[in-house]
């Protein structure tokens, strides 16, 4: 089960502490690059709600899928920036090896970094249980308050992973559903993965359907779970058929 | 000499005589004569333009598969052989023994058919050569059938000579069995002999060919990224100095190298997603911005459609020109009863009061546009909010939901 906390609940206590993160990835210019961009990144609090900001640190990195699995079981880091295409079964073999290791209580949590803006390259790491997925081009600020909703339980969309999640759960009469609840998105949740894929950020989303930033993080939460657990012939199609090299 | 072929032009039958006279250089109407002589003897003339039918090529298809001539052929042997072994066997037949012309006849035709499939198959593009050439060939269920025709004509033509040859020896029908068991083990042991053989060749021929697939999509690769990857690179090098030459570049190629990967889903021209990329494409091109694509669901595309994709490659632009920002969302989703497309920056955005009444751009081009075609545009602004152009375009009620 992906336990989503109550946001809010069990980081209140932790807010202001520093987000430990580890990157893998088999380009070390590119961790690099990550590492020097994060170094100096405070990420605010992305609720609105004028937690203090958190710094961030890298701890650890990685750049083959055995390495990153023993250090991430070692070092248990908030956060790990997860590269989608490695060699030895690439960002998916991290993540199953290491939740299976850590348990399915682990705080751990991953969010996919991809070159490609496929976002089938992602589903199956989604589906395998990341949390979210932004694409390399993203800036380091973007990055940071990415870092820090994934660490508090919430989930991060690209405008493109959600375009393709309005047309992976796209209304078909035709197409049976085997479970109601997890295989349809809410009118509410379907306005909310709309303007994400305009480009909107979360600020702007509450505001243009008055909601607070809360709900709609919920929202794209929900959104995550059924994306996760549904097996709706569109997502159970990509996660069997996309080879992650 | 000219090559031995059937002949379709100034043929009578099947153009096996006109063939043989071409290839021997002597006169059509002697060949006829000779192969109605041959008649005589047992119909012994018959029986060899069937196999010279069943074994030659046509002169101007080479290649062409002879499947069906060779089942009728087959079937012909086979009765001509019952009605042979019939009259051994059952009558003893003493005239049966000038029957060996037709059993020799026989085998020679099963193994020119044979030799014949595997002579036509090593054409040029085959892997192998030969015989090989021709178990791995395209028609390999047809080139089987061939086979087990022309070892069924040589089993029995060699069962036939049996039969003929043991009331000499005095065997009868108990000969006739002894034959065909010595014939299928002997066959067996022959099979079980070269089996092995056969299998390795098998095995390292499909190795060979899916080498060379691959080496075919490496080659492909190669030149693609030869052609476009390192002409662009070398490209952005010439232009370090000019951070926007280089990003442009860079982010046109990133385009093109993505377009090779993912497979387009269709042609601008005929796809409306195809079409929205392609302009977001341009528009990059040409203003050294990046444009966000994300497309839901996707249409056949029509002039209306086309007008939707003019008018968001003139949002497009403005935000290009006016909002001062290096990225642009687009989106576009396709449902049963209408298309929306969201053009949105984050740029300096503009007071609408000011602007609507004079910038052609956005009153001809975006809005009169839209509402031509039936549909409506919306420019939602304010300075330093960024800008957000709607489109939207009411589908009729008939037009189906196509691939969303």
């Amino acid at each position: 089960m992906s336990g989503t906390p109550v946001p809010g609940s069990t980081e209140a206590g932790e807010a202001g502490r520093p987000l430990r993160v580890f990157l893998v990835d088999d380009h070390a210019m590119f961790r690099a690059g990550v590492r020097a961009e994060l170094g100096g990144q405070l990420a605010v609090d992305p609720s609105g709600e004028g937690g203090p900001p958190r710094s961030i640190t890298v701890v650890g990195e990685a750049g083959t899928v055995a390495e990153a699995i023993q250090q991430i079981v070692a070092l248990t880091p908030d956060v790990v920036l997860l590269d989608v295409h490695m060699p030895d079964g690439g960002g998916r073999a991290v993540l199953e090896a290491t939740r299976r290791q850590l348990g399915s209580g682990t705080t751990v949590r991953f969010l996919a970094l991809s070159v490609s803006d496929a976002a089938e390259d992602v589903i199956g790491l989604i589906r395998a249980g990341a949390r979210g997925y932004v694409t390399k081009r993203i800036s380091a600020q973007e990055l940071a308050t990415a870092i820090r909703r994934v660490a508090e339980g919430d989930a991060v969309f690209s405008p493109r992973l959600a375009g393709f999640v309005l047309d992976a759960f796209a209304a078909r009469p035709e197409v049976p559903l085997a479970d109601p609840e997890l295989d349809q998105l809410t009118t509410r949740e379907r306005e909310v993965l709309r303007l994400l894929a305009r480009g909107y950020a979360y600020k702007e989303i509450a505001r243009e359907l008055y909601i607070s930033i809360k709900t709609v993080e919920t929202h794209v939460s929900n959104v995550l779970r059924k994306l996760q657990m549904s097996n709706r012939y569109e997502l159970s199609r990509w996660a069997a058929d996309r080879r992650l090299i | 000499m000219a090559q031995l072929h059937r002949r379709r032009d100034g043929r009578v039958l099947g153009g096996v005589a006109a063939g043989l006279a071409t290839h021997l250089g002597i006169p059509v109407l002697a060949v006829r004569v000779a192969f109605v002589v041959l008649l005589l003897f047992n119909g012994l003339g018959a029986l060899l333009y069937a196999v010279f039918w069943a074994v030659l090529t046509p002169a101007d298809e080479p290649n062409r598969p002879q499947t069906g001539r060779l089942a009728t052929l087959v079937l012909a042997g086979g009765l001509a052989l019952l009605v042979i072994m019939a009259r051994i066997v059952l009558f003893g037949d003493p005239s049966s023994s000038s029957a060996l012309g037709w059993l020799f006849a026989l085998i020679a035709a099963g193994a020119g058919i044979i030799w014949h499939q595997t002579a036509a198959a090593s054409r040029p593009g085959m892997a192998g050569s030969g015989l090989l050439g021709v178990l791995t060939g395209p028609g390999r269920a047809g080139f089987l059938l061939r086979f087990v025709g022309g070892g069924v004509l040589i089993l029995g033509g060699i069962m036939g000579l049996l039969a003929v040859v043991a009331p000499l020896t005095g065997g009868g029908l108990s000969a006739v069995l002894n034959g065909l068991l010595f014939t299928l083990i002997a066959m067996a042991g022959v099979g079980l002999m070269t089996a092995p053989l056969l299998w390795r060749m098998f095995g390292a021929l499909r190795e060979e060919r899916e080498a060379r697939i691959r080496e075919q999509e490496r080659a492909e690769f190669a030149a693609m990224v030869h052609d476009q990857v390192l002409h662009t690179l070398a490209l952005i090098q010439r232009h370090t100095t000019s951070g926007s030459t280089a990003y442009r570049l860079a982010r046109a190629q990133e385009r093109t190298l993505r377009n090779w990967l993912y497979k387009p889903s269709g042609s601008p021209h005929e796809k409306f997603a195809a079409a929205l990329e392609q302009a977001a494409g341009e528009v990059e091109d040409a203003y050294g911005i990046t444009v966000e694509v994300v497309v839901v669901g996707d249409a056949d595309t029509d002039e209306r459609f086309q007008a939707l994709v003019a008018a968001a490659r003139e949002a497009m632009v403005n935000a290009a020109r006016h909002a001062q920002v290096d990225s642009v969302s687009l989106y576009a989703e396709v449902e049963p009863d209408q298309v929306n497309v969201f053009v949105r920056d984050r740029g300096v955005g503009f007071d609408l009061a000011n602007v609507n009444g004079d910038r052609h751009g956005v009153r001809g081009s975006i809005i009169g546009r839209m509402e031509r075609h039936g549909g409506r545009a919306e420019i939602i602004s304010a300075p330093g909010e960024g800008t957000e152009v709607r489109l939207r375009l009411p589908l009729p009620a008939v037009r189906k939901e196509n691939g969303a």
